[in-house]
């Protein structure tokens, strides 16, 4: 956290103990995360549909505000404002648990996320395990919210879901071995420290298999099987509706954010660029939102796979890749 | 260490405070009127005809979950060793490609026995 060293030596001083420090601080941490939090998915949302309408030759939300910047507010609202439908033959107590385990990994999630030089809230040792570990624990909310619909259309969802975070989480974590065996850290703060040339020129296969891998653990389009509209309705979300929604929207979103966050601490260099220090944040969010904008581009040009073939890509082509993307760089580093 | 555990834990009682703020917030504002067609199982608008939809699914799903395990604490077994492959160098290096090898070869046996084939 920014200056948190001189806050403790002052709180040393004034004999207030560091633990009441390090809540309270963690608290304003915390706030602020979610403030920033909701402020990215709202931009996010707005971004998707801008970036939908102008693939599609179409204005996209236009009437509420200077060119509809106010529609997501007015959405927000109308989310929190509409009816929770609890279907009658649905598990009480996992539908209604399962919205909230889907937001609250990926929200504890960004703890460790370094947008800039000090900029982090919590610089672990194994901010890397961290930040694969925690955001896949949404996986069970997933396939909770799944069971506890008793909806055949949810189910299906839920399971293929399931078997697809499953896949390519595998892929995912072998691709960033690359880069942990250049930087000899699994640290996010000290990987971007090391990037001088940014990893993506030392590892093309690696980033390009995590890149593919994060759209497929991310649910999004080419991989949305869960919730292909044609087929399932709405997959594991068919039955929720309101604010619970709402989470599982926030949910999908900041996945999305992490996903290519890390991309940029991993492969483009992080908060590095040309300027004065204080620019860092800016050149960080600049490479998150150019490879968001890549997603949405990929989203609405390419059509849907279909389950086998993205099984079939995830075990056949993606972790042969990684595996071999290991091999290259350590016979490469030893010789 | 524990500051970061101080912080986990702080921001989980917080996610689960705001979580429970909006849902009561939405609770606050939103009108119930449960009625019978909108407490039914969605099915595209007709009557429930499915009767339990917990059904038998594919054995698949449960195969690829036992794969992720393997592989997965593989990853796990990985990631200490490319932290301080630098400084272990070539037996190291040789070490892990015998592992690897391994779990190739177990890869393509299931690859060989059909189990990545999605029918």
């Amino acid at each position: 956290m920014l200056s948190s060293s001189s806050l403790l030596q002052f709180a040393s001083h004034n004999g207030m103990p560091i633990w009441v420090l390090n809540t309270s601080i963690a608290l304003i941490m915390s706030l602020v995360v979610f403030a920033l939090c909701g402020l990215g998915v709202l931009i996010l949302v707005y971004m998707e549909r801008k970036v939908a309408a102008d693939m599609q030759l179409r204005w996209g939300p236009m009437h509420v505000g200077w060119h509809g910047v106010l529609q997501l507010i007015a959405d927000s609202v109308k989310l929190l404002s509409k009816e929770d439908i609890f279907p009658r033959n649905a598990d009480r107590w996992i539908f209604r648990l399962a919205p909230v385990l889907v937001f609250l990994p990926a929200f504890i999630g960004l703890m460790v996320m370094p947008i800039g030089p000090h900029l982090v809230v919590q610089d672990l040792n194994v901010g890397l395990l961290y930040v694969l570990a925690v955001p896949a624990i949404g996986v069970a909310g997933v396939i909770m919210a799944g069971f506890g619909s008793y909806n055949k259309y949810a189910i299906l969802g839920s399971l293929r879901s399931a078997a697809q975070m499953v896949s390519y989480e595998v892929p995912r974590a072998l691709s960033i071995l690359g880069v942990v065996m250049i930087a000899g850290s699994a640290k996010l703060t000290a990987i971007v420290g090391t990037q001088h040339a940014w990893y993506i020129f030392l590892q093309p296969i690696g980033f390009v298999v995590f890149l593919v891998s994060t759209l497929a653990e991310t649910n999004r389009v080419p991989f949305d099987l869960p919730e292909t509209e044609s087929e399932l309705v709405n997959g594991y979300h068919t039955e929720y509706s309101g604010t619970r929604f709402l989470f599982f929207l926030f949910g999908e979103y900041i996945a999305l954010i992490a996903g290519s966050a890390l991309a940029v601490v991993l492969f483009l260099g992080g908060w590095h660029g040309p300027g004065p220090e204080f620019l860092a944040p800016v050149w960080f969010l600049i490479k998150m939102f150019a490879i968001i904008y890549l997603a949405m581009w990929i989203r609405w040009t390419l059509p849907r796979f279909r389950i086998d073939q993205v099984m079939d890509l995830g075990w056949k082509v993606l972790l042969p890749l990684a595996l071999l993307n290991v091999l290259i760089t350590g016979l490469i580093m030893v010789l | 260490m524990v500051s970061a555990i101080i912080y986990f834990t702080v921001f989980l009682i917080v996610g689960i405070i705001v979580v429970a703020a909006m849902l009561g917030a939405s609770k606050l504002l939103q009108t119930r009127q449960p009625t019978q067609a909108k407490l039914d199982t969605y099915e595209c608008g007709v009557p429930n005809i499915t009767g339990d939809p917990r059904i038998q699914f594919k054995i698949h799903y449960y195969i690829f979950g036992l794969l992720l395990v393997i592989f997965d604490v593989e990853m796990l077994f990985i990631f200490p060793w490319a932290v301080v492959f630098k400084s272990l160098g070539l037996f190291a290096f040789v070490e892990m490609l015998i592992f690897i090898a391994i779990l190739v070869l177990g890869l393509f046996y299931a690859w060989r026995k059909g189990v990545l084939k999605w029918v």
